[in-house]
């Protein structure tokens, strides 16, 4: 029994030192070959791919590739090819660290991601000590962006998207009395929510009724949806992701509660939740800076070119992650960097050229530029939800 | 009104956690054990109800009637594989900590085979929705259903405990196992019973818990079984009427507290009424005191 032990760990350390040579004559090899004449821009992104989140990682992903495939075939960034990789965090920060980490072990060069808040927040905190330039889609966490000067965003921030939905309810005269559901222990959802309840009171719209949940406790809606038809609200403000707004659908229905409701950004992809009723969801508003009927030519071509590749029509994420890569280029073309620097030099660069850009994106058609915060300026759109489509409001 | 609307969702909720709260106190009072693996359990019954009717498009009966056997199946299987062997260990901390471990080992799976996609749970109970007072109270036939199924449960189990002689070894091994051997019961197969009926019980209330709340992940069950558990605890744990009264009163706590005090407290209310209630009576609301002879 004792010498069976003895030689199967020695079988077993023979088989870890081969295991180590195989890989190492594996990575010379491709360095070498990638060294001599293919010099390419790795750009790395991370995002759920499975899990409650799961909509907005893909979307993300496919919007990434569908723009990376674009600037390739129109020569690729200061006339190198780029390469586009995507991890899944499943929306978790530490799972999302972890992905971070496989990427650099990739070669990535800079970071088109995280896709959701929190995990926004824990990679930037290591993009920032690594000095590697990172261009968040959907992150909307304000602290992820403006306490580090190495990352940027497309989307709105939190508080932006809180204030610019009540100035949005008040000029279109959509409700004076509010109800609000939101996650108390998302910070995406509870940052949207105060900035609402601050604006709300200059626009004079009423909140009057404020219900949270939890992460613990989001099957149940009933008594947030009864104290908010209590409460008399026209309308129920949704500051909160798809998965948990089916759920709210699905139990106001069957109380036979019946009001408007409105959300931001993450209640696109409520539509592709597998097994609901898309037709609770008539009706229901979203404040987003992309609506996929918009007539302009550079959204009907992104549009065309996302339905012959994945066969479904695009929602904000992946426009936010097209927008995402174009301003890389277009960053990157304005500080001349190549492939063959070192991913801080790159990361210097970079941040100087963001401020003096203007991207003339598919989720700002007027044009995006950005502040020294890493905060965009453009303009949100408001969007309805009628046959089972998404229809712009303005 | 709307208080009528809250107390019965309060009891239709807490209905769902009495029948998980059964499997906690039946294997803890014959088997003197806690089953952490039990919330788990009531997850893998509503995923073979998902797959039989979505997948394979079968009839929600004969589906539920499915998930109840392999339910059951698993259950005595965990039983005889992880449990059984460590009964006799020295500690009675191994066989928690198994628990424990299959808890996870049930979640992991299930995250391998269905993925970590919420799946929408099927519509499988279609009763219609009882609309009183001109519509201002609203009772969805599921509430209905599971407050029923709860009684019926209930009644069932204390007739079958009380007038079978399986049940009445069930009771005899409960208060001192080396006599009920002694007098010629067999101990393991009474022990192997009992999981087999909590397990069946869960997987029926896995199939209420998302019908009422149709989001189906790995991590599904593990949050009503920790909430179960603390029903049982409640009620007192090893008494059959006490998961009944525990699980209703805490569902009823559960809303009526996020209701008229903080939607954000609603956790920490129901754990500070336990422990509210432990201090004042230790053994649970319907908790035997055994006092130790010597």
């Amino acid at each position: 029994m004792k010498k069976m032990k003895r030689f199967l760990s020695i079988a077993l350390a023979a088989l870890l030192a081969a295991g180590c040579l195989a890989g190492c004559s594996d990575s010379t090899g491709s360095t070498a070959s990638g060294g001599s004449d293919e010099l390419v821009f790795k750009i790395g992104g991370i995002g759920p791919m499975t899990g409650d989140a799961a909509a907005y990682g893909i979307a993300v992903d496919r919007g990434a590739q569908i723009a990376v495939e674009e600037i390739n075939a129109a020569g690729g960034i200061n006339g190198y090819q780029v390469e586009f990789k995507s991890e899944d965090d499943e929306s978790d920060p530490e799972k999302s660290i972890n992905a971070y980490n496989t990427l650099k072990d990739w070669g990535m060069q800079m970071l088109m991601g995280t896709v959701t808040s929190g995990p926004c927040t824990a990679v930037a905190a290591e993009t920032d000590n690594d000095r590697m330039f990172q261009i968040t889609p959907s992150g909307t966490a304000v602290e992820s962006v403006q306490n580090h000067d190495n990352v940027f965003r497309v989307c709105f921030s939190d508080p932006a998207q809180g204030t610019k939905s009540a100035e949005y309810i008040a000029s279109k005269g959509l409700a004076k009395k509010i109800a609000v559901i939101y996650n108390s222990s998302d910070i995406y959802s509870s940052g949207i929510y105060n900035a609402f309840a601050a604006e709300a009171k200059n626009q004079g719209l009423e909140v009057v009724a404020a219900e949270a949940f939890t992460a613990d406790n989001k099957t149940d809606f009933s008594v947030q949806l009864q104290k908010a038809k209590d409460s008399g609200a026209e309308l129920v403000f949704l500051p909160i992701y798809y998965q948990e707004a089916s759920a709210i659908l699905q139990q106001a229905d069957n109380m036979g509660y019946k009001p408007m409701y409105f959300g931001c950004d993450g209640l696109d992809g409520l539509l592709g939740v597998k097994g609901f009723d898309t037709s609770l969801a008539e009706g229901v508003m979203l404040l987003t800076p992309f609506a996929a009927d918009a007539s302009d030519e550079k959204t009907q071509a992104f549009n065309q070119a996302y339905e012959e590749a994945y066969g479904e029509t695009p929602i904000q994420f992946a426009a936010d992650a097209y927008d995402g890569i174009y301003a890389i280029k277009l960053a990157a073309e304005k500080a001349g960097i190549t492939p063959d620097m070192s991913y801080s030099d790159m990361c210097a660069k970079m941040i100087d050229a963001m401020t003096q850009i203007e991207l003339d994106g598919l989720t700002g058609v007027d044009g995006i530029t950005w502040n020294a915060d890493g905060e965009p300026n453009k303009d949100p759109k408001g969007v309805i939800i009628e046959n089972g489509a998404y229809t712009s409001m303005d | 009104m709307s208080f009528l609307s809250y107390l019965i969702n309060g009891i239709s909720l807490g209905s769902v956690y009495a029948i998980i709260a059964l499997g906690y106190t039946m294997v803890y009072g014959i088997a003197k054990m806690l089953n952490f693996a039990h919330g788990d359990i009531i997850m893998i019954g509503a995923y073979i109800v998902f797959t039989c009717v979505s997948t394979a498009g079968m009839h929600p009966a004969l589906a539920v009637l499915l998930a109840v056997i392999g339910c059951t199946v698993l259950g005595v299987l965990i039983e005889r594989v992880a449990y059984r062997p460590l009964r006799s260990a020295a500690s009675p901390l191994a066989v928690l900590i198994t628990a424990i471990g299959m808890s996870y080992l049930l979640q992991n799976l299930a995250l391998l085979i269905f993925g970590a996609n919420t799946k929408n749970f099927p519509e499988i109970i279609t009763l219609p929705s009882l609309s009183l007072a001109d519509g201002q109270l609203n009772i969805t036939g599921t509430s209905l259903l599971t407050i029923g199924v709860c009684v019926v449960i209930m009644a069932a189990l204390m007739i079958f405990i009380r007038k079978t002689k399986a049940g009445q070894a069930m009771l005899a091994v409960s208060e001192d196992k080396g006599a009920a051997q002694l007098m010629g019961i067999n101990v393991n197969g009474t022990i192997a019973l009992t999981f087999a009926i909590g397990s069946a019980l869960a997987a029926i209330a896995g199939v209420l818990l998302c019908s009422a709340y149709p989001s189906l992940t790995p991590y599904t069950g593990s949050m009503p079984g920790i909430r179960a558990f603390v029903a049982a605890v409640f009620g007192g744990i090893g008494s059959v009427p006490g998961a009944l009264i525990g699980g209703i009163l805490l569902g009823v706590i559960e809303i009526l507290g996020r209701a008229y005090i903080s939607s954000q407290l609603a956790d920490a209310i129901v754990f500070g009424v336990l422990i509210v209630v432990l201090l004042v009576k230790p053994t649970g609301i319907l908790g035997k005191n055994i006092q130790e002879k010597v």
